[in-house]
């Protein structure tokens, strides 16, 4: 591999190559985080977080451990409810409303924001089941429509041709690449607009990463995607847009292109050439 | 030499040594125990020899004892000194005396008798002998002479036995039918003609009871009469076919007595039996106590209603607690604010759980039966008062106290089971827009439910073996009916009930014939063990089958 493809330590030719040189000014913003500041107790988590999200498109959160990316991610569907002695304050907008105001339901937000975590985590039911469960909460019972949606969103997550013969099987039987695919098609089962990706890959092996990170490509044509990822490469193949966090803080933000290639934060080059992190 | 004692004492290895002792010793203790009580309580269905022994005292009235061999004790001899004024007979290493049961209540004064084993001239086991089993008066001994119909001998010598046999089943046929009969039918029609008798009751405190209302009841009596004649009439009927026969016995003292066959429960000639038709005896015999209601003061047949209301009580009791525990469990863990009062909650309940079960006994009389029964019993059942129909000792009150004994571990359980569901899973189903109530419906309870069976295999085998409580709140030493039944509404709650723990205690302790009684404390002490070790197995076999449903994800 020559030096010129070659820049910080990132092989240029993985880069999401899209043709066109991508821009935020020309994007339809789906998530709009307005001056986000979070804290935990007494300690400060995130402080005055300002970026757009752009629709139907892939954003990736890079930054060292601790930095508040998986923080500013589970805000997106106010994961971080359930954890005692949270403050936010700011505003994000999802499509214009605003997901913090007191009366929105929270349920229904996290409807409309599907998410996938790092560790797969099915539930001890069959396939058919875990996929379902969604639909089902939302008081859906008939059998074909069921059917149907379970077959969509299982092949929606490549997953159709491996389990289409044991859809009745516990979902524990599968192996952890394929466990993070259900789960991925269990949150786009109930149609969700944006899809929240927590580290997703980090627990797999490197042929299931493939397989997630082509789901993500594929996905990406339907859905609003944003990921959390520790590994660069990772960000650099799968995302279009990349914001690099550090303690808290939105360091830098833009296409990933030229996050990578050309950054513009002393900070970002350090991180993504390897000097701490 | 010191240096190897040393390096032997840090290698572990007494350490070892003093586990494997520790653990072999409670080992060899239950082992033990189950053994005793196996062997001396399972040893009293077994078929014994019945024998004929020649019997002088030396006092020149020699006698006949028939009996089965119980058991032997040796005499000191300063003791057969003082009871028998003299010296032990010459040429005798030491006294030996045995334990015959001989039978015959009616005849003799007891039915257990010690005699010395020097004084038996002879002893045979004739194979004519007959033991009787009877509704009253215990075993029998005894030749037979002859059988008789109305008081007139139909066969003697070597044909009555054949006789007696064939007389016998038919005696055992109409028993049958007069079982039915009596507990059944008639009991039916006296259960509806108390609930109208209550009806008419209700009617008047109420105020209705117009001559409109009076008449329907009246009718519906006037049925339950007519019906209950008729029985009555092929009871009659009955009653006089059953004591038709009877038949004459020579016992040990050379005394004629005549027994009518309803009196007779079995009879066989135990010394003519070979080893394999006495299995067969040994067999039904089991069969019999488990299945038979007892008889004579809990001292003969067998265990039926005390099995039936164990059993009861522990379901219903695990019933009651479960649901209770599991919410409570939920609240403590899932919804309260954790904090120092739930802390002190947390130690109470754990504290409960030391309480003597007499205390809660208390409690559950004065709250349950005297309090909420009593109250139950105004609002709900005036017409029955001054009667108590809830507000006695009962069936549900005894499972609600018990309930109450062993809801803390039901809950110390859960809330260990509850805190071990992975975090994510709880995360995965709220991401997917369930409410908290969804996600602990459909995710988090599936999952705790083999840590609840822990909790209810504990709470069921502390439950099955309580007594002290349950003596306050609804065991008594015979009760009539089962408190389940044909009769609207089948479950009958407010019953009080038998129960094998309180039966061994009453058999043992309560009972006016300690002799024939001591195997059978054995046994239904053996009977209790295995009750109980059944109902843990088939909670432990649910539990396993629910932990291989849910295992849970390594988290």
């Amino acid at each position: 591999m020559s030096e010129a493809v070659l820049t910080h330590g990132i092989d240029k030719s993985i880069l999401s190559s899209s043709g066109q040189s991508l821009s935020l000014e020309s994007e339809d913003i789906c998530i709009n985080v307005n001056d986000l500041k979070l804290s935990y107790g007494e300690k400060s988590a995130l402080h005055g977080i300002t970026m757009p999200i752009p629709r139907k498109r892939v954003t990736a959160f890079i930054g060292p451990s601790g930095c508040g990316k998986s923080t500013l991610l589970r805000c997106f569907n106010r994961m971080n409810d359930l954890i005692d002695n949270v403050n936010t304050e700011g505003q994000i907008n999802i499509d214009g409303d605003d997901i913090y105001h007191p009366d929105i339901d929270v349920s229904a937000l996290r409807r409309r924001v599907g998410m996938v975590f790092q560790r797969p985590n099915p539930f001890p039911k069959s396939i058919y089941e875990n996929v379902a469960y969604g639909l089902r909460l939302q008081g859906i019972k008939q059998r074909h429509v069921l059917d149907e949606a379970v077959e969509q969103s299982l092949k929606g997550a490549a997953l159709w041709n491996e389990v289409k013969d044991r859809l009745h099987e516990s979902a524990l039987g599968l192996s952890g690449g394929q466990q993070q695919r259900l789960v991925i098609a269990r949150a786009i089962a109930i149609k969700p607009e944006v899809l929240l990706l927590d580290e997703p890959a980090s627990a797999l092996d490197p042929i299931s990463t493939l397989k997630i990170e082509e789901l993500i490509y594929e996905l990406k044509s339907e859905y609003t995607i944003v990921i959390v990822t520790h590994n660069m490469q990772q960000a650099a193949r799968v995302s279009d847009y990349t914001a690099f966090m550090y303690m808290g803080d939105l360091i830098e933000f833009g296409a990933t292109d030229t996050l990578f290639t050309n950054p513009k934060e002393k900070q970002t080059e350090d991180y993504i050439t390897g000097r701490y992190g | 030499m010191i240096d190897n004692f040393k390096n032997w004492f840090k290698s572990g290895t007494p350490w070892i040594w003093l586990n494997a002792g520790a653990v072999s010793i409670s080992l060899l203790l239950v082992i033990g125990i189950l053994g005793m009580i196996m062997v001396r309580g399972m040893g009293h269905f077994w078929i014994a020899d019945v024998y004929n022994m020649q019997y002088d005292e030396g006092d020149g009235n020699p006698r006949v004892v028939i009996g089965e061999f119980v058991e032997s004790a040796e005499v000191p001899d300063e003791l057969y000194k003082e009871v028998e004024g003299k010296n032990k007979p010459a040429g005798l290493e030491k006294v030996e005396r045995w334990l015959i049961k001989s039978g015959n209540r009616d005849q003799a004064s007891a039915d257990f008798q010690w005699i010395y084993a020097h004084n038996i001239q002879k002893q045979t086991a004739p194979d004519n002998l007959i033991k009787l089993e009877r509704l009253e008066w215990g075993n029998f001994y005894g030749y037979l002479n002859d059988v008789q119909e109305n008081e007139k001998v139909v066969a003697s010598s070597e044909h009555a036995w054949d006789e007696l046999n064939t007389r016998f089943h038919r005696v055992l046929e109409i028993r049958e039918k007069l079982e039915v009969l009596e507990k059944n039918k008639i009991g039916s029609i006296n259960y509806g003609l108390e609930r109208l008798r209550l009806q008419k009751r209700k009617l008047e405190l109420e105020k209705e009871d117009t001559p409109d209302n009076l008449n329907k009841i009246k009718a519906e009596a006037q049925a339950f009469n007519n019906e209950y004649d008729i029985l009555i009439k092929e009871l009659t009927i009955l009653r006089n076919e059953i004591s038709r026969d009877s038949a004459n016995f020579t016992i040990s003292s050379g005394k004629v007595v005549n027994i009518p066959l309803k009196l007779m429960v079995s009879i066989i000639k135990p010394n003519e039996l070979s080893t394999l038709s006495k299995l067969g005896h040994y067999i039904l015999n089991f069969y019999n106590f488990i299945f038979d209601d007892p008889r004579e003061a809990n001292t003969e047949g067998g265990v039926f209603p005390a099995i039936f209301g164990t059993v009861m009580m522990v379901i219903l009791m695990s019933i009651l607690v479960t649901p209770f525990g599991v919410i409570a469990a939920l609240y403590l863990r899932e919804y309260a604010k954790q904090g120092a009062v739930i802390r002190i909650i947390r130690i109470a309940v754990n504290n409960l759980a030391g309480v003597p079960s007499i205390v809660y006994g208390v409690f559950g009389l004065g709250f349950f039966v005297y309090f909420l029964g009593g109250n139950i019993d105004q609002l709900f059942y005036p017409e029955a008062l001054p009667a108590p129909t809830f507000g006695t000792p009962g069936l549900i009150w005894a499972s609600l106290t018990l309930a109450l004994l062993t809801v803390p571990v039901v809950i110390v359980s859960t809330e260990e089971g509850l805190a071990r569901i992975p975090r994510n899973l709880r995360e995965g189903s709220l991401a997917l827009g369930a409410t908290k109530i969804e996600t602990l419906w459909y995710v988090v309870l599936p999952m705790t439910s083999p840590a609840i069976m822990t909790g209810l295999i504990l709470a069921v085998a502390r439950a099955a073996g309580e007594v002290a409580p349950l003596m306050l709140v609804g065991v008594v030493k015979l009760a009539p009916q089962l408190p389940l039944d044909d009769n609207f509404p089948f479950l009958h709650m407010d019953r009080k009930f038998m129960h094998l723990g309180f039966h061994i205690f009453d058999v043992g302790f309560q009972s006016p014939n300690v002799e024939a009684a001591r195997p059978l404390v054995y046994a239904t002490a053996f009977l209790l063990v295995l009750v109980i070790v059944l109902l843990n197995l088939s909670a432990i076999m649910l539990r396993n089958r629910l932990r291989e449903k849910y295992k849970a994800l390594d988290a």
